[in-house]
Order: structure tokens, then sequence, then C-alpha cells
């Protein structure tokens, strides 16, 4: 079919009705009508993704342009903390401090839990919701607590909501959180390189380059990463003030995050919330190199394994027994 | 793309393409969007529909992905199953190619600008769904090579951005220059586009293969880490592919009324009738494996199939595709299926819905049950994510049937001058 376009103020030879007005007459009129429902489907457009122009309120150009944590320079982090903390004074009402400590020199950080102390009380991850200014609605924290069938060492056999009373003689119980692995599987599939590992083996997200592909949560053999699907809700007061840039400031929604050794406090030479938390003794925290700490006495001392060897993700997290 | 081209074999005068190109531009416009009722109808159902997808989409931006069923457990859903999928309808298409150009099947010659034009539209929905699952769409600037920080070669989603949109522009580079040469009544000139049809095959190999290589390089997931992952990508794509470009040759003899001979199709059921059998044969060889070795392995498998401690949540999807499949293998074989054309349509349709529950909800949700920690969390897609799904189908289609409907009045042009008639 070739449409010819007729001459201004001509008429296309054809059936049309001569009577009409010149104007209403052949391809122009069907021109017109064509012009009037493209400017219909614009503005339905425009009408169906009206939600969109809130963006502007919640994300300021300053967010939207900020660079990789790895290129900020010292003013450029002190500027992006000072909007952090007010952005945090606005939607949640708390005065907070957002500070970015950074890995002590030399040092390797590692965990162990002995699995015979712990009784799957659940307070590690009562602490790490608040600590880690998680989202209150859904509980939500780094750390899952495995009640396991005495007899197997197969996660198949394990429960994570369990509702019994504990201790219990007939399981035990497995936490399970970020292994810090040495060869991260999250790290290497990021798209963005939002998440990396740093010198102390701490492997962090920058939640601001984030693009919440969640490759990494797929990734993950020891489901450590969490998503946001919606914006965090926490009262003002119980907001945790002490904020690490890396770990625990409040995240914003659609980005990931992942337990980070607590490095706001591990980093300044305070112990993990859950190891603070935990009633029963259970867990060991320190500097794999130091040849003095207590992760390396556990590493000498017990017979340890870690979850998964076989997949060679080479986790700074150790489980043990005591007999 | 094409304003440099010399030695032209018509030995008409040298074309003012800064003028003729935007012409052609405002005829293929005007094309596109003239039709008769049932033209218009249909656009105007998928307009409606895509912008119910939109209005959903925004609202997630905006209230987060707490609105799609997408859980820390199953993290991916609906959208990167329909992702996964369309990547393989892009490379099916490439099965046209293959005939036309490497055997010089001059039948499916006139024809296979239809495969590379689904290449454009199915990547342009491939590339809509990735977007919509993210968490931070704004974001996406920092996956620009120099402007963010792009984790190539390690990342392999690098390597999907780089494959999806290397397709994407070598199908619009062969289609708008063979269009547009078309258009001015020209011979086109085999260097300005042969060497891009041979490379889109292999490219068109390259995008489900990188694909696949997204899941099956995963080693804390079971389900997908398996070596036989990117060769099952590829035959389910060789008949999802071409069973869709028959559907659209069969509509476009039958609604638009467009002369198209029948040895194309013949081709492509003989493409189908091998494929369908190969991916069959892969898909009795995993379920052999997962079910002869047992143990953890198989646990996903078990969920699928047979479900797993009570969940059962995706056994229905399971074995509607099996049986879909199975039934359009047996139908594509018989002699039938060249003759009859309603039976080629319900086959072509049996292995095209079969592939979208294979590579979408049976291959992507069960790579996340149960839980790297054995947890059993159980996924159904929202309203919202039917919503968008079925936003991003229809924009797709809208592109597809605007492009071919460009494509046919090139083709179907009277006039085959340099210049508009006038």
């Amino acid at each position: 079919m070739t449409e010819t376009p007729t001459p201004p103020g001509q008429k296309k030879a054809g059936p049309a009705k001569a009577s009409l007005p010149i104007i209403g007459q052949g391809s122009s009129r069907r021109n017109l009508l064509k012009g009037a429902a493209i400017t219909l489907g614009m503005a339905a457009f425009g009408k169906a993704i009206w939600p969109l122009t809130t963006i502007p309120e919640n994300v300021s150009l300053d967010e939207f342009l900020q660079q990789h944590y790895k290129e900020l320079s010292a003013s450029d982090k002190e500027k992006i903390f000072a909007r952090l903390e007010s952005e945090t004074k606005t939607e949640y009402g708390a005065n907070v401090t957002i500070s970015d400590p950074r890995p002590i020199p030399g040092v390797k950080f590692a965990y162990a839990i002995n699995l015979s102390k712990c009784n799957g009380n659940g307070k590690c991850m009562e602490a790490c919701n608040r600590e880690n200014n998680h989202h209150r609605g859904v509980d939500q924290s780094y750390i899952r607590v495995l009640q396991m069938k005495k007899g197997s060492m197969d996660m198949e056999h394990g429960n994570t909501t369990y509702d019994n009373s504990v201790p219990n003689d007939d399981v035990f119980y497995m936490p399970v959180q970020c292994q810090q692995c040495d060869n991260p599987p999250c790290v290497t599939v990021c798209p963005v390189e939002a998440t990396w590992k740093e010198e102390d083996g701490i492997v962090v997200v920058d939640y601001n380059w984030c693009i919440g592909c969640r490759y990494c949560e797929a990734a993950c053999p020891y489901h450590a990463r969490r998503f946001n699907w919606e914006k965090p809700e926490i009262p003002a007061e119980e907001v945790n003030p002490d904020q690490g840039y890396l770990s625990n400031r409040v995240r914003p929604q659609g980005t990931m995050e992942k337990c980070h050794y607590c490095l706001h406090r591990t980093r300044e030479g305070r112990l993990p919330a859950c190891l603070e938390a935990c009633p029963t003794g259970a867990r060991v925290f320190g500097d794999l190199n130091d040849p003095d700490s207590d992760i390396r006495w556990v590493i000498k001392n017990k017979r340890v394994f870690v979850l998964k060897e076989e997949l060679g993700t080479k986790p700074s997290f150790f489980y043990f027994f005591d007999s | 793309m094409s304003t440099n081209i010399a030695n032209l074999p018509s030995g008409a005068e040298p074309v003012d393409h800064v003028h003729s190109y935007p012409r052609f531009l405002w005829w293929s416009a005007d094309q596109a969007t003239s039709g008769g009722w049932k033209f218009l109808v249909w656009m105007f159902v998928l307009t409606c529909i895509a912008l119910v997808g939109a209005n959903a989409w925004a609202n997630q931006v905006v209230h987060g992905m707490i609105i799609t069923n997408m859980t820390d457990h199953v993290s991916w859903g609906l959208y990167i199953a329909n992702f996964t999928f369309m990547v393989g309808v892009a490379a099916g298409g490439v099965m046209m190619v293959i005939p036309a150009y490497l055997y010089h099947d001059k039948k499916m010659h006139d024809v296979v600008i239809v495969g590379e034009l689904l290449a454009i539209s199915a990547i342009i929905m491939c590339l809509l769904f990735v977007t919509v699952d993210l968490g931070r769409p704004e974001r996406f600037w920092h996956l620009i090579p120099g402007l963010g920080r792009f984790n190539w070669p390690m990342s392999m989603l690098t390597w999907d951005v780089i494959v999806l949109n290397g397709y994407l522009l070598l199908n619009l580079h062969i289609c708008g220059y063979l269009l547009y040469m078309r258009y001015l009544g020209r011979q086109p000139n085999p260097t300005w586009y042969i060497p891009y049809v041979m490379l889109s095959i292999f490219w068109a190999i390259s995008i489900h293969t990188v694909t696949a290589f997204l899941y099956c390089g995963l080693g804390g997931r079971t389900f997908w880490n398996s070596a036989l992952l990117a060769p099952r990508f590829l035959a389910s794509a060789f008949v999802s592919g071409p069973a869709f470009i028959i559907l659209t040759l069969l509509a476009l003899k039958k609604i638009a009324g467009t002369r198209i001979s029948s040895q194309p199709i013949h081709l492509l059921v003989n493409i189908i009738r091998v494929t369908i059998l190969v991916n069959l044969i892969m898909v009795v060889s995993e379920v052999f494996t997962a079910f002869y070795t047992g143990g953890a392995h198989a646990a996903s498998a078990h969920y699928v199939f047979l479900g797993l401690h009570g969940h059962y949540g995706l056994v229905p999807w399971t074995w509607t595709a099996i049986i879909a499949n199975v039934l359009a293998a047996v139908l594509v074989m018989t002699p039938w299926a060249h003759r009859s054309a309603p039976l080629l349509v319900a086959t072509c349709l049996l292995a095209f819905v079969a592939a979208w529950i294979e590579k979408g909800m049976g291959l992507i949700v069960p790579g996340f049950i149960p839980s790297t920690l054995h947890e059993i969390v159980e996924y159904s897609p929202s309203l919202a994510e039917w919503k968008i799904t079925a936003g991003i189908w229809a924009f797709g289609l809208m592109v597809y049937t605007v492009l071919l409907k460009v494509a046919i009045a090139v083709f179907t042009r009277t006039v085959a001058g340099p210049y508009e008639p006038v």
C-alpha cells in the first residue's frame, strides 16, 4: 500500500464525499486521527507511569550521581555521610552518626561456633536485628539458626522455623550467617562491583551502588544475602545511632545487604553484636593472624569444619563440637 | 549506517541519503500506523495491556519489590523466567538465518527477515524483563562501561549485557539496511550486510549460551549447576523460536493475506522435528541422573516432578510442560504436520508453551527450592508480576507487529525507485 501525501489545499481524487470541508479529507484526516491517537496514547502512558514522579522526592540528584565507594575522596565521603545522616533524621526521626572504619592492617577476621554449646535460643538473631537496623516488620536478621536432627549433618533434615522450647535434647542447633568466604561467589557475579572483599576478610556492599539485580543472592551457597524488598521500618527510638557506611546504616529500598561481622564494632576493637548477645558462649571471634587469639586456639585445639567445603568458597567461618 | 554506499550495482545515480533516509523513516512510521480495523483493534488492545504493565511497574519502583511474591528464598521469579525464555526465542530466529545464508535456500531467503525482526522484538523484551527485575532501575548507569563499574569479564551478567545489546544492534543493522535498500529499489551491497549476518549466527548461539552460563556457573545451586544446561537451552530455543516463526508466517498468510510460500514452513517443521527430540533426550538424561543418584542433588528435581515434603507448587506446571512437549513432539513427527494448518498451529502452540514453562517456572524457580539451607519456600507470581509481564509481552508484540508491517509494506511496494513518487 503506497500512500502519497496530498499537497495542502488539494483534494485527493477518489470516492471521498465532495460535500465535506476540505481539511477533513483523504490522508490529512487520517493523519489528524493518527496524531490524536498518538497524543492520547502518550497521555495515557504519562498517566500510567505517574507514580514515578515521586522518585525525585526520595532520590536526590546527589544520590543519583554518587560514585562508587572506592572512587570517593575523603571530602566526598564527608558530604555523603552528612547527607545520609540528615536523610535518616528526616525519614526516621533519629540522630545518627555515620562513620567509615577501615580494616586494621594485618588483621584477618574469622568466626567459629561451638555446636555443642549453641542451644538454639535465637538471641544472636535478635541482637543482629537491633544492632544492624534491620526492618522490624519481618524480624530480619543476617543469621538463620537450623534445628538439626541428631545423627545427620544434612541440612535437608534441618528446620529454621522451629517454635518449640529450647534447649532440646533430641536435636542440635547450627546458626548460619555470611561465611566471609575467601573465594566469594557473590563478589564474582556482581555486575557492577557493588560488593567486594576487604583486606580483613569482610565482604561488604556499597548500598548506594547496588542496582538490586540479586545475582549475588542466587550465587551465595549459604543464604547469607538479603534484599530490601521494601523500605525498612524502624521506630525512631530503636534506631542504632552508631552506624557504619559499609555496615549497619539504614539500607535503601531495592538494594542487597549482608552480615559484615559488625565491622563498625570489630574494627574498633569490640566484638560482634551476635557474640555479645549469645548466653551460651558458643561464639568465638577474632584475628586469625594473631597467634594468641581465641579463634586461633579453637582452630589449633578443636577439629573444626566449614560448611560446603566442596564448593571451594573457602569460608572464614568455622564450626566445631566440644566432644 | 548506510550513508556511504559506493559501487551500487544497479547503475542508478547516487542516492542522497541525507534526504531519502528521513523520508524512509517517515514513510515507515506512516506504514506502521496505518491498517484495517483488525490491525487497529489488535494494537489498541496491546496498548491497553502495555499501559497496565507500565503502571504496575511504576508502582513497583515506588513501593518496592515487596509487591511481587519474590522472597529472599526465591529471589528471582516470573521476570527472570520470561527473560530466559525470550533469549531463547531471540536466538531461535537464527534457524531461518542459517538455511537462508549458509545453505542459500532461496525460499527461506525471502522470509528470513521475519526471524530477524522476531529477534529484535524478543531482545527488547529481554532488556525490559531485566530492567523490571532491578531493585534500583535508576542506577542502570552503573552498568555502562566507562561510566559505571563494569565487572567484566568476571560477572556473567556483564557478558549477557554485551551479547544481548550486541545482538540487538546486529539485527537492527541487518534489517534496517535491507529494508532501506529495498525501499530505495536498490540491490543491497553484500559487504554491508553479509559479514554481519554471519556474525549474527554465532552471536545467536552466544546469547543463549551466556544466559545459560549465568545459572550453571553457580556452584551453590545444584539444580542449575549442570553442564547440560547450555545445550538444553539451545535445543529448546530452536524449538520455541521456529515454532513462533511458523505461527507468525501462518498468521501473516491467513490474517494479513500476505503471499508466503509453504517451503520455509516445511523447513522449520523439519528443524523442530530434530530439535524437539534432542531437547527431550536431554530432559530424560537430566531426570535419570537426578533420580537414579538421588540424595540432596535430586531435591529440586523431586520438588519439580513429584513435590517435596508436602510442597507441590510446581508439579502442575511441570507436568503441563512435559505433556505439552511430548504431545508436540508426537504431532510434529506425523505427516499431517506438513498438511494441516490447524494441527500445525496447535503443535507450535504446545511446543511454545512447553518451552516457556520449562525455561521459566520449571527452571528458574526450582533453582531456589529448596534454598541453599534446604528450606522450602514456595513461590507463585503476584498480580503485579503478572501485570508487568503481560505488559512487556504486549509491548513486544506491538514492536513485532509494527516491524513486520513496515517490512511487508517495503516488500510489497509497487514503486521501486530511488525517490518517493510525488
